[in-house]
């Protein structure tokens, strides 16, 4: 018989190993079902992980790398920080969504203004409207004790229907021929966040995933607010007594990963989105849970499970594209992904022992 | 703004190395397609790929497309074009509305790269746009209607108050009242182009209202299901939904792309691709009516097949005065013809429809 | 004027996938475990169920196959929650993921096929809404007054003390997940076999994460989970019945109410819960929580 015992310290060893050893079971498997499906496993592995980095395009697929990690990194970030303090914030969705509209209300509110002033104030909008947002579940659990997950997950919905409402009626185009969605940011100079170095893909909010990854790095080692934050996810009883307030612990916690996912959520609707529409949604809020504990809460980790999430979704295209591999075989490869990382993630945590029979 | 020059300058020449060797002679045409949709979404997706794969049967080896599928509008749309083009596809068709600004976006990287988008209204030297003449196929649903109507109320399940589907609602119920003057149209905004539980819904509220005949622009089979359930009728959409025959089926409206998209594919092969906004409907072959069934009494289908064959012809517009708007004022006098302006941003219902169109 | 009666019979029908779902989601997180897969395994019974009926013709071996279907992809889950300790919040979202790319993929031969036709039940409805109408007091008694029930329970509220008191805590949980599993599975096919009568990708549609929300505003109880099957529903139907009817009815404003109920429902008896020291009531107290026993 074996059994699992924890181990007092994650082992640095395996937590290098795993995420490899997860990534070559999904090329196995993922091979296996490839080969079923007829196509070359070979060719298929080669065009979703080497290609979109090295291939013949890769001068365009690597920025866009950046362009699609940089929401998930950012938004991972923040969650990471209340995972770690046995805060679940799982509607950073939610937060995002209304970021997005927040953000963009100012750019159409300032339309057709110039100035300098309006894509800042716009960053600050958007950061606002996912802090609000987050700050609910903060509020509902310190206030009346209720469960941050539930109602977080809740508020996902409800600006789901915000951003509906907002294409649909106040946001609407009104050049857009009676179709949904507002004004596309990107064509408001003042208000649209391009890329800022040609050929890099780098727009404000890769800057700001990269700024978010050093913040919370040292927030986390160096601050005693972090310190806080993993005593209070570790020994919630012991923390009380060292000085941790809870709610106040809840309160930042949730405001702060509320924040990251709405300026998020601006830096996609001003940049690459480009506008508000009944879609804005497109479900990074829920990735980044994923990307959070691929990166195992921790910001270096979260940067490089984003950067991986964004190869996958990349390359799969490029699989689609090159291999005509239906869109459903690269999801299910990417289903068989998570698995392995998530389930894997079993040895960084315990090392398994013979059971010693009593 | 210079800034952006540059970048578009950049992306140009970076455009022109790689999309170059697609010009050279004995090289298959590379023809790319973006799906809002899986392929296998059986209504709006599964159409265009059909008329993907009529460009492959007619050309043969002087072809070569791909297609990415399930790609959502907005920034994945952009990298997809982008892939796309990369990729050496020289003509690129991008099928579904919200593609629009991504289109165009990526079209001004890619000058040498020619785009089509599907239904929108932004046009450059390289992006065409078409469209399909949907309101024609309408009028002979709403005939049959009309005709087929006991309880004269007829339903109508629309995915979203946009111009295109507007001009479907006003166009069946113009053509079935004029066959049937106690006519009645209920209007269900489903606000999703595919979601069948809601669709389903949407047939149950019509057929407690007590229509007994549903027309649909959303994709599934749901109302249909509905429709044989309450031993009411309906039309397939997008696709001929076939095994809904031949009830509640009794007939449907195809969307057929492949003759426009080979005369597309054509035009780049002997070089004669230009710009332009095509809108095309029942008598280029775009807008198809699927076999009207026996469910339908002869005379029906004889009355309908007629006015199909008017449209044709060019000798009647489903839009043809007098025809008042909804809240009474005056629309198009006696004989006059909307024009393809007034008819691609409408957003009124003809006089007799009692609902509101949502704002 | 709309009859208040067609409108209730509407929404009883149109109420039952999410009501399913729900119902298996309910015990799951009675067990203490917070599954967000829940679109995944719905759409992997609407699959395995049409596929079923259509082979064999008979409807009702479709929702067989269809729990069967649910409940196996669940394991999956169960495999990484249970055996591996893998997050539930992490391993539920993958599992929505992967569900609707299988289900896509093994479903590329049934499209355009046509189900089965269903006979009808009793009043005329469907047998599927009948078993959903009376899975409630079946999961009501077993939650309630079965000891199998007061054992998952007790594990789902505290599961060091129900280890301590040697009940196999994982074992159960992966029951109660099989069980969500195969509930979501009949919702699932009851779109695609009862309700659309075809296999389409992504046919559900977002139901499974209604289904979540419902268990929410449910308070964990079965009589909850249908009033809120019934709310969520009713809201559906209701709007579209007004529109039916040519009222006209802010959509978008009106489909936000019920998540808004839900979270008033939750604060309120959170509160309660908070303020007078009352046990029971509000979500299992080790709900998301993975349990390893050390000993």
């Amino acid at each position: 018989m074996i059994r699992l015992v924890p181990r007092t310290e994650n082992s640095a060893a395996w937590q290098l190993a795993t995420p490899l050893l997860a990534v070559l079971a999904t090329m196995v498997a993922g091979g296996t079902l490839f080969a079923i499906m007829g196509h070359d496993p070979f060719a298929a592995i080669r065009t979703i992980f080497w290609d979109p980095i090295f291939g013949a395009a890769s001068g365009y697929s690597r920025p866009q790398l950046l362009v699609k990690a940089a929401p998930l990194i950012l938004i991972a970030s923040g969650l990471a920080i209340g995972f770690r303090a046995g805060i679940w914030n799982i509607g950073a969705e939610g937060q995002y969504i209304i970021g997005g509209v927040t953000g963009a209300a100012v750019a159409l509110a300032a339309y057709p203004a110039e100035g300098m002033w309006i894509f800042p104030a716009m960053v600050l909008a958007g950061a606002l409207g996912g802090w609000a947002w987050g700050m609910v579940p903060a509020l509902l659990r310190n206030w009346f004790g209720a469960s941050e997950i539930l109602v977080s997950l809740m508020l996902v919905y409800v600006a789901q229907k915000v951003a509906a409402w907002m294409a649909f009626g106040p946001m609407k185009n009104p050049e857009g021929f009676g179709f949904p969605g507002s004004r596309n940011l990107q064509q408001y100079p003042a208000a649209a966040n391009p890329e800022l170095v040609a050929g890099t893909g780098a727009h404000w909010g890769v800057v700001a995933a990269a700024v978010a990854v050093l913040a919370t790095w040292f927030l986390m080692s160096r601050h005693i607010r972090g310190f806080h934050i993993r005593a209070a996810g570790l020994a919630p009883r012991a923390a009380r007594f060292a000085g941790v307030r809870p709610q106040t612990l809840v309160a930042f916690c949730l405001g702060l990963s509320g924040a990251l996912a709405g300026m998020a959520g601006l830096f996609e609707a001003a940049g690459p989105a480009g506008q508000i529409t009944d879609k804005f949604g497109t479900g990074y809020g829920f990735t980044a849970i994923i990307v959070a504990f691929l990166g195992r809460l921790h910001p270096v980790g979260i940067l490089l499970a984003g950067l991986l999430l964004a190869l996958t979704y990349i390359g799969g295209e490029l699989a689609q594209l090159t291999l005509q591999l239906p869109a459903a075989t690269v999801q299910v490869f990417q289903g068989m992904l998570l698995f392995f990382l998530l389930g894997f993630d079993l040895l960084t945590r315990f090392r398994i022992a013979r059971r010693i029979t009593a | 703004m210079n800034r952006r020059d540059l970048v578009t300058s950049v992306a140009a020449m970076m455009a022109i190395s790689l999309a170059a060797p697609a010009f050279a002679q004995d090289e298959p045409l590379k023809v790319g397609f973006i799906y809002v949709g899986p392929v296998g979404d059986g209504g709006w997706t599964y159409q265009h790929d059909l008329g993907r794969q009529a460009i492959e049967a007619e050309y043969g080896d002087r072809v070569e497309t791909t297609f990415i599928e399930s790609v959502p509008e907005g920034a994945d749309a952009e990298r997809a074009l982008t892939q796309l083009a990369l990729a050496g596809n020289t003509l690129i068709f991008a099928t579904s509305f919200g593609f629009m600004d991504p289109v165009m976006n990526v079209a001004a990287k890619f000058p040498d790269v020619k785009f089509e988008h599907a239904t929108g209204y932004k046009r450059a030297d390289n992006v065409a746009t078409y469209d399909a003449r949907f309101y024609e196929g309408r009028a002979v649903m709403g005939t049959i209607a009309g005709r087929m109507t006991e309880s004269n109320k007829i339903g109508y399940i629309g995915s979203f108050p946009i111009p295109e589907v507007i001009q479907g609602i006003n166009s069946s119920f113009i053509h079935a009242r004029k066959v049937n003057p106690e006519v009645e149209m209920k209007v269900v905004w489903a606000y999703s182009w595919f979601d069948p539980a809601k669709e389903a819904d949407a047939a149950s509220a019509l057929l407690a209202e007590g229509v007994d005949v549903i027309l649909q622009h959303t994709d599934s089979t749901a109302p249909l299901a509905k429709a044989q359930e309450a031993g009411a009728i309906g039309f397939g959409q997008a696709s001929d939904m076939a095994a809904f025959k031949p009830s509640p089926r009794v007939s449907s409206i195809i969307d057929n792309w492949a003759p426009y998209y080979i005369e597309r594919v054509g035009a780049m092969l002997d070089g004669s691709w230009t710009s332009k906004a095509t809108w095309a409907g029942i008598a280029e072959g775009e807008v198809e009516i699927g076999e009207i069934t026996d469910a339908v009494p002869a005379e029906v289908k004889q009355e309908a097949l007629a006015l199909k064959d008017q449209i044709a012809s060019g000798e009647y517009h489903p839009f043809t005065g007098p025809l008042n708007k909804a809240d009474g004022s005056a629309w198009l006098a006696e004989g006059q013809v909307a024009t393809d302006e007034e008819l691609s941003g409408m957003n009124f219902y003809v006089e007799g429809i009692t609902a509101e169109i949502p704002q | 004027m709309i009859d208040p009666l067609s409108v209730f019979l509407l929404l009883v029908a149109a109420a039952t996938p999410i009501l399913f779902a729900a119902l298996g989601e309910l015990v799951v997180e009675r067990a203490g475990v917070l599954n967000l897969g829940v679109e995944g395994m719905m759409i992997a019974g609407a699959l395995s169920g049409f596929a079923a009926a259509h082979a064999t013709g008979n409807p009702f071996v479709g929702f067989l196959a269809a729990a069967v279907g649910g409940a196996a992809i669940s394991l999956l889950f169960a495999l990484l929650t249970q055996v591996l300790l893998a997050n539930q919040v992490a391993s539920g979202l993958a599992l929505t993921l992967f569900g609707l790319g299988l289900a896509a993929l093994f479903g590329k031969p049934l499209e355009g096929i046509k189900a089965p036709s269903m006979t009808a039940g009793p009043l005329g409805i469907s047998w599927i809404v009948w078993l959903g109408l009376a899975m409630v007091p079946l999961i009501w008694w077993f939650l309630n007054r079965s000891r199998a029930g007061l054992i998952l329970r007790g594990v789902g509220e505290n599961h060091d003390a129900a280890h301590a008191l040697g009940y196999p805590v994982h074992l159960v949980r992966g029951a109660a997940i099989a069980f969500g599993g195969a509930m979501a599975g009949v919702g699932g096919a009851f779109i695609s076999i009862a309700t659309v009568l075809q296999w389409t990708e992504g046919m559900t549609a977002g139901a499974g994460w209604i289904a979540l929300a419902i268990v929410v505003f449910s308070n964990w109880t079965a009589v909850g989970v249908l009033a809120g099957a019934w709310l969520f529903g009713g809201v559906t139907v209701l709007q579209l019945r007004l529109q039916a009817a040519g009222i006209k009815v802010p959509v978008q404003l009106l489909s936000m109410a019920p998540y808004l109920a839900t979270i008033i429902v939750l604060v309120l008896i959170s509160a309660r819960q908070k303020f007078s020291r009352r046990a029971g009531g509000a979500a299992p107290g080790s709900l998301g929580q993975n349990f390893h026993a050390l000993r």
